[in-house]
Parts: structure tokens; sequence; C-alpha cells
């Protein structure tokens, strides 16, 4: 057999350039900025930077508020998470045994990840508006007086609920795929070995998902840490008073609307270490545990 | 070829036409809405009295994405020439010195008539330097007023409260028993703050409220008077004369609208929005209550909203196309106008001569109210403030406030944190500019 490959060195290395280029220009030099930044105490206008060593640092784990606001992003991201795949998975298993009428009832779960996430903040606004909302009447006849944006934790259900529907319909599609690429031979091999529909799914359907999962999981954690922000832009009305607020949120209030260049930076620079240990988790602890088929 | 050469010619033609012609200027602003279309209706109208100035507004979204916007433009070089800059960024863009040219050197460096007296009292120094060099032009300038429903006083058989023990012992129970919370209000740290030390002529930090700089200004928040305040709010809560729906400023507003809340602390900007809508009863608006307890002169407050700010860097041609616009501005016709149609106050005595004399007060007594609140005697810390990383402060007040207001904290401790947080942002400001 013939191997195929580039006959010079120069070749490849020239069509890697655009997205090397891409990757140094849109993420290496903003990051190293943001490391540099996350030093210095900074004139907002630029006119002048103390260098401050990691005084940004201390500040940060020395504030009970930015703990606060840690923990709740944890909390969030867990909640947040579980909820979207849990039921995103358990829609799919019920669309995929339907067989009648499967492409509406697919459509209808779909259409929301069209939905811009500040769109859908701004749905979340409306369906829990104080005077009128209709979840918001929903939660006072179950006798609970919901007030978003002034109770912390129903404002945080809130962005719970309206972050899980946001995020059910991608999961979705891949749980629905990952059921469907399950060879039929299997399925009816389990069906004839084993009577009880939750243990097959358990013992069968469940281990062929993994890698599905596994990939959702963290594509949902890194969506909770992070593309909630319109979300929570929306539903705090840029405004977080003593509302809930996740971390990725906490850098924009300091760097963008309070001009602490420094402080947001170093806040970043946490994110980003964030980040890079979730990869490094991804693809050395759980890749290996799953097999890939 | 040769038609594509015409072409390039006649663009160029028509680029070096514009440019020898006008002075073309920008202007970044936050004026959203209603209030973006009042001011491209000035920009138009300044544009068409003359022919060597052009001006373009931009409207850049809220009050912090418009001065973050300008601060990244500054820092790249392409600033506008004109930024509007709200009050709690004010110190961040006058202490960067260099980054604007104060208006009052700009108007008389060309050659237009400057006299700070000729601007009303409440509004002469809040964007002025240490000396009382007027620094940035207000433009949009407003204070909270305390606006009521006049059906639901006659119904519960009460006038406007002067006072705040007024309120608590004789308005708020008749409009209880009327059927109505008394009072909401919208923005906290403005009103039940800032203006709030105003009125009753309380110290809001060291070194002349900040003014006179220095890399020690301490904040003076925790303070007798001001937590006697929130104690009786979270009472007045509990009674049920007071409700607090959340730190957005329609939140507090909405309610007012529907007619479920009687009382309503907002802004007098806000006098034109409501004049618009059909609210289905009368309003009228006087000024802020004051507590007979801490003052028995309660004092004027001082102007919210922005102020316009030259920006460094440009030509002197540019720069007298700024101070022509300006100018223009502050016109009594061009001012009474704004006033007229946004609820603003009018900045210059003039204008409010002008709007006196046209009987725009006679029509509606309740746009009056602010200016004539601003025009109360000023006391020895009425003129503002001016703290650093002042948006965050007010962030800490506002997370703080809520904590009070849904039972998470007690008065004591709220205004404990302020203190401590605000002081810290304070020094970190004061670092950022060493």
């Amino acid at each position: 057999m013939k191997r195929a490959g580039f006959t010079t060195r120069w070749l490849p290395m020239l069509l890697l350039l655009p997205q090397l280029a891409i990757i140094t220009i849109f993420f290496y030099w903003p990051a190293a900025h943001a490391v540099q930044s996350s030093f210095f105490l900074q004139d907002p206008f630029g006119f002048g930077a103390t260098f401050v060593g990691f005084d940004n640092y201390t500040d940060l784990a020395a504030s009970s508020e930015y703990l606060k606001i840690a923990r709740f992003t944890l909390l969030f991201t867990l909640l947040v998470t579980f909820f979207s795949l849990a039921l995103a998975l358990l829609l799919a298993v019920k669309a995929d045994n339907v067989i009648r009428g499967a492409k509406t009832y697919r459509t209808l779960l779909m259409w929301v990840y069209a939905v811009a996430p500040p769109v859908a903040g701004f749905i979340g606004l409306i369906m829990f508006n104080q005077s009128w909302g209709p979840l918001t009447e929903a939660a006072r006849a179950i006798g609970w007086d919901f007030k978003l944006g002034v109770n912390f934790t129903d404002t945080a259900a809130a962005m719970v609920l309206v972050s899980v529907w946001k995020q059910v319909p991608v999961n979705f599609i891949f749980f629905l795929s990952g059921l469907q690429s399950i060879p039929k031979a299997v399925r009816e091999a389990a069906l004839i070995d084993n009577g009880s529909a939750t243990s097959r799914f358990w013992g069968v359907t469940f281990p062929l998902l993994a890698p599905t999962g596994f990939f959702l999981l963290i594509v949902n954690i890194t969506y909770a840490l992070f593309d909630t922000f319109g979300i929570v832009d929306t539903m705090v009305k840029g405004e977080p008073g003593n509302n809930p607020m996740t971390l990725v949120y906490k850098v924009y209030v300091d760097g963008f609307r309070g001009n602490d260049l420094g402080g947001s930076s170093a806040q970043s620079v946490v994110l980003m270490v964030l980040v890079l240990a979730l990869t490094v988790f991804q693809f050395r602890l759980i890749d290996r545990r799953i097999h890939y088929t | 070829m040769k038609s594509l050469s015409f072409a390039a010619a006649a663009a160029f033609a028509l680029v070096a036409n514009a440019s020898t012609a006008e002075t073309e200027i920008t202007f970044w602003h936050a004026m959203g809405g209603a209030l973006g279309e009042t001011v491209n209706k000035i920009a138009e109208d300044f544009n068409a009295s003359q022919d060597a100035y052009k001006i373009t507004p931009v409207f850049k979204g809220t009050y912090e994405e418009a001065l973050t916007a300008g601060i990244a433009a500054f820092r790249a070089g392409e600033q506008p020439n004109i930024l509007q800059v709200f009050d709690a960024g004010a110190a961040t863009v006058i202490g960067a010195k260099g980054a604007t040219i104060p208006v009052q050197d700009l108007l008389v460096e060309n050659g237009v008539a400057f006299d700070i007296e000729d601007y009303i009292s409440g509004v002469r120094y809040f964007y002025a330097d240490a000396e009382g060099k007027m620094v940035g032009m207000p433009f949009n300038s407003s204070s909270p007023i305390m606006y009521f429903n006049v059906q639901a006083l006659e119904e519960a058989g009460v006038s406007a409260p002067k006072t705040w023990e007024e309120f608590q012992t004789v308005t708020a129970p008749a409009l209880k028993e009327a059927g109505y919370t008394a009072l909401s209000q919208s923005h906290l740290p403005w009103i039940f703050t800032e203006n709030f030390m105003s009125r009753h002529d309380l110290p809001f930090a060291t070194n002349d409220n900040g003014y006179t700089g220095g890399d020690d200004t301490q904040i003076l928040v925790n303070n007798d008077a001001i937590k006697a305040h929130f104690t009786a709010v979270t009472e007045w809560q509990e009674e049920g004369y007071f409700e607090w729906f959340g730190t957005g400023w329609g939140d507090n507003q909405t309610p007012f609208e529907e007619g479920k809340v009687a009382i309503w602390l907002g802004s007098s900007g806000s006098f034109g929005g409501l004049s618009k809508k059909d609210l289905g009863f009368d309003f009228s608006a006087t000024y802020l209550p004051y507590w007979e307890a801490v003052t028995s002169e309660p004092k004027q407050t001082f102007i919210g909203g922005a102020a316009l700010f030259a920006m460094a860097g440009h030509g002197a041609e540019e720069n007298a196309a700024t101070a022509a616009f300006f100018e223009y501005l502050t016109k009594p016709e061009t001012q009474y106008f704004w006033h007229q149609d946004t609820g603003y106050v009018p900045i210059t005595e003039a204008a409010y001569e002008l709007a006196k004399a046209d009987g725009h007060y006679d029509r509606f007594p309740a746009a009056e109210v602010g200016i004539q609140q601003l025009s109360l005697p000023a006391g020895e810390h009425t003129k503002g403030y001016r703290m650093g990383f002042y948006v965050q402060i007010r962030d800490v007040m506002n997370r703080e406030y809520g904590r009070i207001l849904t039972g998470e904290t007690t008065v004591e401790e709220a205004f404990k944190a302020i203190e401590a947080e605000a002081n810290a942002l304070l020094a970190r400001f004061s670092k950022t500019q060493s």
C-alpha cells in the first residue's frame, strides 16, 4: 500500500499557518497579556501601571465575596450540567422509542438550540416577571412567593432553569444520534437476554453511550462555566446587586463595568487555569477509562 | 479603464471637498431609545445651524459600556472627540490627567465666553476639579425627586410628605389603609445614599468628599444617620409601607406606573417618559423628604446623569468644532428643548429663565421640581463626591442593600461591609493613578 504524504516539509507548515496564526492572535497573545496585566494595577486610560506582584491574586483569595461567587459557580455548574444531561438523556431515550411522528418530536425538542443565550435570558425574565410572569404565578399557586431579582435563591433557580432549558436540545441531539448508532443486533440480543427495560438501559445502552456522555459532560461544564454569561447578564439586567453571578460574569463586572483591569485579569487567569485543569482531566483521567467503539 | 480612473478622481474630489468644507467630529453617548432620538435631533440642528462643523453622534450602549468603549478607543488612539461619562465614572475620567481637555479650558481657548456662575447651582461643581474648574460639560443632568400618585394621596386624605417622620407616622399608614404600597424607589445608592448625604449635608467621604484627592480618601458611609434611615426602611418594609422590587431601575418604577405604589423616588429625568405614558392617574412630584431628627435645614441635592468630556489627542480644528458644539448645546434654546423633551434639568440659569418665561412650569409644575431642588441652599457637603472605582462601590452598595431588604444581613453588618470594601477599592484606585 502506498502511503499518502507531503513531499515537502514546507507545505504542511504553510497549511497549518492560518490556524496557528488565529490561535496565536486570539488566544495566546491575549492570554499572555492577561497574565502580564494581572501583576499590575493599571490606570484605565493607560497612563500608568504599578507593579503589585501577586497582590491581585491574594486580594481575590482574601475576598469572601469572591469565594462566595466561586462556590455559587461550582453549585451552578453542577446543577446545570446534571439537569441538562439527565433531561436530555431522558428525552432522547423516549424520542428514540417513538416511531410515528418522530421527526416532529425531534424538531420540537431541538428548536430551542437556535435561541441565543441573551434571548433565552430575556424569555426567563418574561416568564418570571414579578407582576404577571406565568411561571411566577405558577410558583405562587403552589405557595412559593417567587421573586426574581429580589431573592437570591429564586434568582439562582431561575438562572439554572433557563440555562438547562437552553442546553437540553444540544445534548438531546448528541444523545439521540448516540442511541441510534447502537447496532440493532446488540439491542435485540439484550432484549432476549434481559427482561427489564431499566436494567437493559443501565447494563447495555448506557455504557455504549458513555463516549457521547463523556464528551457532553465536558461540553456542558464549559457551557455552565462560560456560555451562560448572556443568560446571567440578561437576568440580572447588567446590575447584579445581591443576585447570584458566576465567576466569568464577575470578570466582566470588575473589568468592563468597573475598569479594574488588574483585578479582572487576575480573575481571568484563574479561569484559564481552571480550563487547563479541566482539559488535563479530560484527556488524562477519564479518557482512558472510556472505550470508544 | 478610463471610466475607472474618472470614478476614482470623482471620489477623491468628493472626499477632498468634504474635508475642506467641514471639520467632522464624533460624539459617543449612552442615550438609547427616545433619548437617542433627541440627541440626534440636537446634532442635526447643530449641523444645519452652520457649515463649518459636522458632528456625528454614536450610541454606545449603557453608561458603563460607553465609558469602557471610550477608554479602549483612547488606548488605541481612536478616541471620539466627545465622550459621555456618567456620574459614577467621573472620577475615572477626571483622574486620568491628559485624557480629556477640561471643558472650561477648551471653551476659553476657542473664544467662547465661560462663566461657571451661569450654570445652576447644583450643577456647577459636580464635574469640576478641586480648584473648581469645570472639566466635564454637564449634559443630561437630573436629580432624584419624589413622584406621587395624586389620586392615591387624595383617597388616603394626605399630602406629599415633607419629612420622613411625616411619611412614617401619617402618610404611609393612610396610604396602606387606602390599599397602596406607600413607597418604592429606584437606585438605592444614588437616592438613599449619595443624595441622602447631600440633603442632610453630611460628609460622604474624607478629603472634601474626595474632591481634593490624595490617596487616602475614605468613605464615610457608615454613619448613624444613614443607618437609622435604613433601619427605618426595613421597618417600613415589615409594615407594608415600602417594597423593594430589585436592583434594576425599572423594577421599582413599574409598580408605581401600575398604580400599585403611591410614591416613587426616581429621577427628575423620568418626567418626560412618565408624561408620555398613559398612566391612568395624575402624577406630580416634589422634593425628597428629609429626617427632621437629622437636620432642620434640608439642603440641595446634586446632579446625577452624565457629562460630556472633550477627549484629548485631537487637532486644534477638531477641538474648535467641539467647543462650538458645546456652545450650541448650552444655548438657552437648546437646553430648553432638551429639558422639555426629556425631563432632564436645564443646566444654565438662562435656559431655566427661558423655560419659566415660556410658561413650561405653569403647564407642568412637576417639571420644575428637579431644578428647584438643585437650587436649594447649598451646604458644606452638597456639591457631589469624587471617588475612584465608584462603579464597583455602587455595586457593593446595591448588593448589601439587597441583602438588608431580603433579610440576609443586618443594617449594622451591611454598612460595615460597604465601608470596608469601598475603602479597599478607593485604596486600589489611588494605586492605579500613582
